[in-house]
């Protein structure tokens, strides 16, 4: 199982929202920048990855039940949606890693865990 | 919920106010939760509400979203005043949009809101005038297995 733990020290990113449980599975990774295809295409649970960094995200993740979001090359939301974030119980977290960077090293997480089962 | 009991509520929704999006959809989706509704159904609730909500703000002066739960499902009817839709059948056809550079930015207007609303319903209708508004009624059975 991979965990919020794994995906930060993979993408050697930064937990924006103190508390949240490191535990937490990422079962699978939904990767985009449009919410309407957040909205119409992740699983719930999924952990998502984007470049945008606006509060309409974290309605979206809400609303769409993903479970943490990872901002990708150093973006950073508002302290104001950091706060509903943590509200809502969901964890957030940036990297500086370009999107393709982060989402090739979170794959290869994926893909050692299958190989070690 | 005992019997036929109905649960209703209704929202008002600024179109252009952007600051306010998704807090309808929101509000809906904890109201299912307390209502004890299964998580598919809650989450489609959720979704469908979060697109006409959305296409509110994005498209409309105006709008009412009015929520009626009820023994096995929850309707949801949208009311706005508007520019209405022209040809209901090109907005329903997913990628098909009328939306400006700064809805895009946000990540949304990308023809996807009406087909979704319709991929989470178990029954949608739609009626449109132009230069009036748009009415949307949609239906989830909480016991469908809709994605």
């Amino acid at each position: 199982m991979i965990t919020l733990r794994d995906i930060l020290s993979m993408v050697h990113g930064e937990l924006l929202t103190p508390g949240s449980p490191l535990g937490l599975i990422c079962p699978r990774i939904f990767a985009s920048d449009l919410m309407s295809d957040v909205l119409s295409s992740a699983e719930p649970g999924s952990f998502l990855l984007t470049g945008l960094a606006n509060p309409h995200v974290v309605s979206t993740c809400s609303v769409a039940d993903v479970a943490a979001v990872v901002f990708v090359q150093g973006k950073r939301p508002d302290p104001a949606v950091v706060e509903e974030a943590q509200a809502k119980g969901l964890p957030l977290v940036t990297t500086k890693m370009p999107m393709f960077e982060a989402c090739s090293r979170i794959a290869s997480l994926f893909e050692d865990k299958s190989h070690a089962r | 919920m005992p019997g036929s009991a109905v649960f209703r509520r209704e929202f008002p929704v600024k179109g252009g106010d952007f600051s306010k999006a998704g807090t309808v959809a929101c509000r809906i989706k904890d109201i299912l939760k307390e209502l004890g509704l299964d998580t598919q159904t809650v989450r489609r609730a959720a979704i469908a509400s979060y697109e006409a909500e959305m296409n509110v703000i994005m498209y409309a002066l105006e709008g009412r979203v009015k929520l009626a739960v009820s023994p096995g499902k929850v309707r949801i009817i949208v009311d706005d005043q508007g520019p209405g839709i022209a040809d209901i059948k090109l907005a329903m056809t997913e990628g098909y949009s009328t939306a400006t550079p700064e809805m895009r930015e946000l990540g949304f207007g990308a023809g996807m809101g009406l087909p979704n609303i319709k991929k989470n319903s178990d029954a949608f209708h739609i009626e449109s005038q132009v230069g009036r508004g748009t009415r949307l009624e949609f239906t989830i059975h909480t016991n469908g297995h809709k994605p």
